[in-house]
């Protein structure tokens, strides 16, 4: 097979690949997860997928903070926009994500005050030189987003700026992965765990993972050779036997995290009840909300909500897609209906989602993606 | 939005917590807050993500971010172009 891009390192990656086939017991499958959207993107660019004998199996998790995000969230965040002298603002990421009545750039077409941030801070920004205005900071992500924005409420309230506030979306990684691995619908051998999101949270809450359900787990940075070395420690593990929590990316993920980054979510947000995960449905203790006593920055205690919640649309198979139960090219609507133009679910809005990385960078060139598209469908 | 782009430090603040860092030739304010009690000096690299340092990396680390980066493409050109029109001072 041809690879779309090759990278600097493809001998020592053939290398690695070998000593991974070396390792493959016969008439034995290995299925292990990506969780982080930007392994995805290094996987489907470099078509590492080719590298790894056919024993192999790379799926997606649902580490892509956007593609997560129901759908009734985005009406609810439309619905703040429309309030008078509301001014909205969100990371680039979210502005197609398609609500139940349009996405942030159909609600900004249609009068609403919606700008695109780089930081929260930006935000923040706006709102102090917005006094007149209530200046809304739509925050998302995982961990590795959450104490930005935890860093600039406390920020807000040092200055006093009392016309800004966040409407929480923040996710927790963990309790993605605990539904995952209770989910009867795939069986995994092991996990390539997230690398930025480590950064925060660092390796031991992934320690239940290999003691409770037996699963190793390798902490994986986002270069082609990282992902390999990854599975080869992982397929090293099960080859003796073992299932622990390893750090390949310890040049950047110290094992126990920034604690600073987890004390400043801590301050500033709690766990909810239950949040719902696009495609996993409701999962308890899995997302964060503004802690009472900084209330007067949570949009969801100063804005009345519709809080409806929407299913998705009925062609859309994103929650599969999430679950790594479906690859992208497998949606009924991948490339026909759904492209990143027109996006139908966000797993193709988003750059991180797994639809979008296989439609920009999959081993297909755009313009055969179609005609590729229906021969993988019919062959599988 | 989830990409961690390397900077190198180039000015220090005296008080608070905005330091000037360089990405890619340019030249932006980013928070240094979240790396509070790691000493942090002119000339070190970060990894920045939404305008605040994440962690502290080395010159080689950044160096094989940088070209992870350059490699994806789009989602880069965004997350840049998004940096660039980042004034959070």
């Amino acid at each position: 097979m041809r690879y779309v891009d090759e990278f600097r390192d493809a001998d020592t990656a053939q290398a690695v690949a070998a000593q991974i086939a070396a390792l493959c017991e016969p008439d034995r499958h290995y299925t292990f997860m990506e969780v982080c959207g930007g392994h995805t993107h290094t996987i489907y660019k470099h078509g590492l997928e080719d590298y790894l004998p056919e024993a192999v199996t790379l799926v997606h998790g649902p580490g892509c903070p956007v593609c997560v995000i129901p759908m009734g969230r985005v009406d609810d965040a439309i619905a703040i926009a429309e309030q008078p002298d509301v001014i909205l603002t969100s990371f680039g990421d979210m502005l197609r994500v398609p609500g139940g009545r349009g996405s942030f750039l159909d609600a900004k077409a249609a009068g609403a005050d919606i700008r695109m941030v780089y930081s929260p801070l930006d935000a923040l920004k706006i709102a102090r030189n917005n006094p007149d205005k209530r200046v809304v900071f739509m925050a998302i992500g995982f961990e590795t987003t959450a104490p930005s924005t935890a860093m600039t409420v406390l920020r807000a309230a040092a200055e006093g700026i009392d016309n800004f506030s966040i409407f929480c979306n923040h996710v927790t990684i963990i309790p993605a992965i605990k539904a995952i691995l209770d989910s009867p619908d795939l069986r995994l051998d092991g996990f390539l765990g997230p690398g930025h999101v480590s950064t925060v949270i660092g390796c031991r809450p992934y320690e239940f993972i290999a003691r409770d359900h037996g699963k190793p787990l390798v902490t994986a940075g986002f270069e082609p050779l990282d992902i390999l070395a990854s599975v080869l420690m992982l397929m090293r593990q099960i080859a003796e036997g073992r299932a622990d929590v390893e750090n390949q990316y310890a040049r950047v993920v110290p094992w126990h995290g920034n604690r600073r980054a987890l004390e400043v979510i801590g301050e500033v947000m709690e766990l909810r009840p239950y949040f719902e995960w696009r495609g996993l449905g409701f999962i308890s203790q899995s997302a964060l909300q503004v802690r009472e006593a900084y209330a007067s920055y949570d949009a969801e205690r100063i804005f009345e909500l519709p809080g409806v919640r929407v299913a998705d649309p009925k062609a859309c198979q994103c929650g599969e897609v999430l679950k790594g139960v479906l690859k992208p090219w497998e949606c009924k609507v991948f490339g026909t209906a759904c492209t990143p133009e027109t996006p139908i679910g966000t797993c193709m809005v988003s750059s991180e989602g797994a639809c979008a990385a296989y439609y920009n960078f999959g081993r297909f060139n755009r313009s055969h993606v179609r005609e590729i598209t229906l021969t993988e469908v019919g062959r599988s | 939005m989830c990409l961690g782009i390397p900077g190198e430090v180039v000015e220090m603040p005296a008080e608070g917590d905005l330091a000037r860092v360089d990405v890619a030739g340019v030249r932006r304010l980013v928070n240094i807050g979240l790396l509070e009690g790691q000493p942090l000096t002119t000339g070190d690299w970060v990894l920045i993500h939404v305008g605040f340092a994440l962690s502290k990396i080395d010159e080689e680390e950044a160096r094989a971010a940088m070209d992870f980066l350059e490699g994806i493409g789009q989602a880069y050109d965004d997350e840049i172009k998004a940096l660039m029109e980042s004034n959070i001072g």
